[in-house]
């Protein structure tokens, strides 16, 4: 009697450990380093020497491109339709502006400032979007952006209102490099600022922590039957998703000398929306490769056809729906095997 | 006093005929549809060119414009929007941004982007006293239409055999297929409906809110407020919410213009959060 308990017990212990080496093992299959994503860093390095002209659109790139990582957080992992992301990018672009002009010129101390006052705004703001269905969410995303945009407009004494904030200069990154004409040093500061946030999202989203926000995508019920704190998650994603955008802002603002209201518009956030779907979303690069194809194209169909380009952008946001963006989506499983086990061993 | 309630009236009945179409495509079809805004830029439209560039009366162009949206809107529905129901709301949003960026700059491709304005009749033109109050005749015109309208709306929704199978596919679109009720065609005709309405609205409002080809962007926020703020089971709810939302925006645009717009938006997250299903939403949803 005794023998077979204990062989029981034996054999669940056992039967657990294999278990949690399966886990381990698929968590560290999760989180290996793929081969494009190096090829995507290699090949951000290498425009610096390659298209030395080209630098004030790859920092563009690089902006969008930490704000859809940001964006995707929420969307691809925690599976919140938000329309008013670009609440927490104006607010940053604001912040590392005022911060600018009335206190220290150094980029970096202003970077982390907008971050954290975009994060705080955030996670006040989590709170209001966890009740409710989609379009409530929706809704209230949208409002919050909206409500930012009004106050901004409104505070012409702080902000500059409709005209918008300049007037500032910002002084050399770390107190050594200096921003240059051809937005070399401005590049680079974007580069790392997206390569370090990318790394954060990136060790964080291949987590167990990324794995129970897709659980509360994929079914916030069930999540929370099986022990996952969905609010708890929400929260934390969604204020973390907020520094991110608000650093995206800042740098924006520091590239530029210059914050417009424009960063608060309502296109913005649905811009961002498409960049994400252009590169899918759910595995964060798809933010980047978005970005790089979404300015591309609006530079293009900007010179193309200057005063007419929204409707090209939204003919292609239609056809892309109409077409499904899963299916589009899925062009990296078409690459040879090798680069494209994105997700590998289900 | 009075004079700023009633245009608050006026501007809350015409939000609530732009808006009722969305009413129904998003309770009914459970379809982000943010595109409502350019079907009644559309009317507007209709109506301008129509005016303008014709001359032909503007209470011809009224019901006009009401047909040729709906036409727009059938068309629509039977070649993009239908495909969409089962799809994803991400998916949903994506498709009406994509609409309302085309409209706006087609709007400005083919209208250019002033401000367009229209000559009204001169019998709705000008205010007159009643009772002391200032009473804008054109606004007087408005809420006459627009409660018929609303009159009209409930009795279709409650009376008709049409408003029956509505109704039914509202509650159960399973069951009412299997009770042979064409719940497709019930769709097609009802979009085709509220998109005539919106641009009927569009047409009227032409005169209040201004038509120009941000419109459907400039709008959209409110339409979406009538909505999500009535709940989307009742004809009521969303009269109401506009109601309020019309008086709120007009009265708060003159006692504190600096903070107008600010307190709508708060308003509607604060309505959100305590009600998040709607304010006049029945039973506890689904």
């Amino acid at each position: 009697m005794n023998a077979i308990s204990q062989d029981v017990t034996a054999m669940t212990d056992s039967s657990a450990a294999t278990a949690e080496s399966r886990a381990a093992k698929f968590m560290k299959r999760r989180n290996r380093i793929r081969f494009y994503e190096i090829l995507v860093w290699i090949a951000a390095i290498a425009a610096i020497f390659v298209a030395p002209t080209k630098l004030l659109i790859l920092t563009e790139i690089a902006i969008l491109a930490l704000f859809a990582v940001s964006l995707d957080l929420v969307l691809g992992f925690a599976g919140i339709v938000s329309l008013g992301h670009a609440a927490f990018f104006g607010l940053g672009a604001y912040i590392a502006g005022l911060m600018a002009l009335h206190f220290i010129a150094e980029p970096v101390v202003g970077l982390i400032a907008a971050g954290l006052v975009s994060g705080v705004l955030g996670f006040l703001t989590s709170f209001l979007i966890l009740r409710g269905s989609d379009l409530t969410r929706l809704m209230t995303t949208l409002g919050i952006a909206l409500m930012m945009a009004e106050v901004a407009n409104q505070m012409a004494w702080l902000t500059g209102g409709a005209d918008g904030l300049g007037g500032f200069t910002v002084g050399p990154i770390l107190g050594t490099f200096e921003f240059d004409l051809f937005g070399r040093n401005g590049y680079i500061y974007c580069l790392v600022v997206l390569f370090l946030v990318t790394m954060i999202a990136r060790r964080l989203a291949f987590s167990p922590f990324g794995l129970s926000l897709k659980a509360i995508k994929g079914n916030p019920m069930r999540a929370g039957m099986v022990g996952v704190p969905a609010r708890r998650r929400i929260v934390a994603v969604y204020s973390l998703a907020a520094v991110f955008a608000g650093m995206a802002g800042a740098l924006l603002t520091q590239t530029t000398s210059f914050v417009s209201p424009d960063v608060l518009a309502f296109h913005r956030s649905a811009d961002l929306l498409m960049v994400l779907v252009i590169g899918g979303t759910g595995y964060l690069y798809g933010g980047i490769f978005g970005a790089i194809i979404f300015t591309l194209l609006k530079d293009w169909l900007s010179v193309v056809t200057p005063q007419y380009w929204m409707f090209w952008i939204g003919l292609i946001l239609v056809a892309m729906v109409l077409t499904g963006r899963d299916r589009l989506a899925r062009w990296i499983e078409f690459l040879p095997d090798r680069f494209s086990r994105k997700e590998a061993g289900r | 006093m009075l004079t700023i309630l009633f245009d608050g009236i006026a501007y809350g009945m015409l939000l609530f005929i732009l808006a009722c179409g969305l009413t129904i495509t998003l309770g009914l079809m459970n379809f982000i549809n943010l595109a409502h805004g350019a079907f009644a830029m559309a009317g507007g439209y209709i109506t301008v060119v129509m005016m303008n560039r014709y001359g032909i009366s503007f209470y011809w162009c009224l019901p006009a414009a009401f047909l040729l949206t709906a036409a727009i809107g059938a068309i629509l529905e039977r070649t993009l929007y239908r495909w969409l129901y089962q799809a994803s709301h991400l998916d949903q949003v994506l498709f009406s941004v994509g609409i309302v960026f085309m409209s706006v700059a087609a709007a400005d491709y083919f209208m250019g982007g002033q401000q367009q304005l229209i000559n009204l009749p001169p019998e709705l033109s000008g205010r007159m006293e009643i009772l002391g109050v200032g009473i804008g005749r054109y606004r007087l015109f408005t809420i006459v239409v627009c409660a018929v309208l609303v009159v009209l709306l409930q009795l279709i929704l409650s009376r008709t055999r049409f408003g029956s199978r509505l109704r039914a596919a509202v509650d159960d679109r399973r069951v009412a297929m299997g009770l042979g009720i064409n719940v497709s065609f019930v769709f097609a005709l009802t979009f085709a409906f509220g998109s005539g309405l919106a641009g009927l609205g569009g047409a009227m409002g032409a005169e209040i809110l201004g038509l120009d080809p941000n419109f459907p962007l400039k709008f959209m926020i409110y339409f979406l407020i009538v909505v999500s703020v009535g709940g989307t089971s009742t004809i009521s709810g969303p009269f109401l919410a506009a109601m309020l939302l019309g008086i709120a925006d007009v009265a708060g645009k003159y006692y504190v213009p600096a903070i107008g717009p600010f307190v709508i938006y708060a308003l509607m997250i604060v309505m959100l959060i305590i009600r998040p299903s709607g304010l006049f939403a029945r039973g506890a949803g689904r």
